[in-house]
């Protein structure tokens, strides 16, 4: 089993749980059985192109996946996932 | 006091309450305060800034609290030096340095931002305030929270220099070490905020306190005449000071207190960790991660939050970036030190030493009003000119000493 962490702003969907468990070989896999098991969550992780939004970011054992193989990453037993929005302020110019 | 309608998302347009989020649920996009403009106008004067405080509060009209102001009394309104000695070396008719070594009372911009942070995480009702940090920011986390009386966490990098340790055990709080870079106590923060309910000041209570480096541009501006300048050159980390200051200018423009900005924004970062120039270098609009090396270690953010947002900013204002090497951030010290006699810590190396990238490649020109912005302190940052500024003359207390080793004549001789 793989152990995937949720942030805040996903656990409506989750019913408040901050930690669920699911089987997956690849990080694209385990967005579809969280998609399977909580609807909603692909559209909150990916765009409509199906690309992971640009202030998602995921964590495989504490490594950020864009140092690995993004979307492709693959994942064993035992494997802990990160789900965790980035923190930009922010800014514009349109008052 | 600014009146606030909401936070918005700025990538989906969602509205949310004024509370301690920073995270669009919808589309993770990150929040920022949507301000009451209308109010703000027939509130805000250039009078009534220059009669206000002599701190960032001045600029209340424009920040993102509600109640009575009680912390950071005496942060901001640093000196804006017009460096005429390293001007003339670079080849600038009017160049200046915002000196923010001398803010109150941590000595780094930070100083600013933490105390909108902490006013309004009071406002909102926490009694418990962190960071996570590369260093200038948990000391004045720690130290406004002294002030304060607040339990106060902060979490830091494991390589941090031994004066920005020291900087955050004076006050007391807990210090958590990371065995691990920014980036790595950044994502942990990120996973504690949402299972505790703390103010974390860059992580929940970002929408509020990133607005506060808005004070930058704000100063600059009524310091130089209501005069925009028509380049800067700022310090990149997480990309958020360059996007705000760039807000700050046009804010004004807005609200009726300058009639135009013609300010080009232009990002310094060191090569070890330049995710954003690189990018910008590259014509993307997108940047990739890193896995930071540098000695300039407060800039030292390998995923930059608003790294998308500085690269759009810089854009936008015909602006440019460039990155420098960790030599010439030690070079940037030192020039900065030996001609204005300011001595700034290594985010200010990287600054000076962009901007003169800048001056000899043409992008900044001999008759532009140029603003350089140096954050925090050197003194906090000694580790990383420590081998470059030679010892101290060493002789016996005696005349004959003396005069022998500066090769002086009893009368004669100068100062040399």
């Amino acid at each position: 089993m793989i152990k995937v962490r949720i942030p805040t702003p996903l656990r409506p969907l989750t019913k408040g749980q901050g930690e669920i468990e699911t089987k997956a070989a690849s990080v694209l896999e385990m967005i579809e059985a969280l998609n399977t098991a909580y609807p909603g969550m692909k559209d909150r992780l990916c765009d409509d192109t199906g690309e992971l939004r640009r202030f998602v970011n995921i964590y495989v054992n504490e490594e950020d996946i864009r140092f690995l193989k993004g979307k492709e990453t693959s994942l064993k037993d035992g494997d802990e996932v990160s789900i965790v929005p980035a923190i930009a302020g922010g800014t514009s110019c349109r008052m | 006091m600014a009146t606030m309608k909401a936070l918005v998302c700025r990538e989906c347009g969602k509205e949310y309450p004024t509370k301690a989020i920073h995270v669009c649920e919808m589309c993770f996009g990150p929040l920022e305060v949507k301000y009451n403009y209308e109010e703000i106008k027939k509130n805000v004067s250039r009078t009534k800034i220059q009669d206000g405080p002599h701190s960032i509060w001045r600029y209340a009209d424009l920040l993102p609290v509600e109640g009575p102001t009680f912390l950071g009394l005496h942060a901001g309104m640093t000196p804006l030096v017009r460096a005429k000695n390293l001007g003339a070396h670079l080849g600038l008719d009017e160049l200046y340095i915002k000196n923010d070594t001398v803010n109150h009372p941590t000595l780094s911009f930070k100083d600013r931002v933490v105390a909108v942070a902490i006013t309004r995480a009071r406002e909102l009702g926490f009694e418990t305030i962190a960071c996570a940090s590369t260093g200038n920011l948990a000391n004045s986390v720690a130290a406004h929270a002294a002030a304060a009386g607040m339990r106060c966490y902060v979490f830091i990098p494991g390589d941090l220099e031994a004066a920005k340790v020291l900087g955050n055990l004076i006050y007391k709080p807990n210090v958590v070490e990371i065995e691990g870079n920014y980036d790595d106590v950044n994502r942990l923060c990120s996973e504690i905020a949402g299972e505790h309910g703390w103010a974390f000041v860059n992580i929940n209570i970002r929408p509020y306190y990133a607005e506060g480096s808005k004070t930058l541009a704000f100063e600059t501006v009524e310091q130089l005449g209501w005069r925009t300048p028509d380049q800067v050159v700022i310090p990149m980390a997480s990309g958020s000071l360059l996007t705000k200051i760039w807000k700050g200018l046009h804010e004004m423009k807005y609200v009726g207190l300058i009639d135009e900005v013609r300010t080009k924004i232009n990002g310094a970062q060191a090569e070890g960790c330049s995710p954003i120039s690189t990018a910008f270098k590259a014509g993307r609009d997108f940047f990739k991660p890193v896995k930071p090396k540098t000695i300039a270690k407060s800039l030292a953010i390998g995923n930059p939050a608003d790294g998308y947002y500085a690269l759009k900013a810089t854009a936008e204002s015909k602006g440019s970036m460039d990155m420098v090497t960790d030599d010439e951030v030690v070079e940037g010290i030192k020039l900065l030190a030996q001609t204005e006699g300011i001595f700034a810590e290594t985010a200010g190396g990287v600054t000076i030493g962009v901007l003169q990238k800048l001056v000899k490649n043409g992008t900044i020109k001999k008759g532009d009003l140029t603003v350089a912005y140096i954050t925090g302190n050197g003194l906090k940052t000694q580790e990383a000119v420590i081998d470059a500024v030679g010892r101290p003359v060493r002789i016996q207390p005696s005349l004959v000493a003396f005069e022998k080793t500066f090769k002086m004549g009893k009368n004669g001789g100068g100062d040399s």
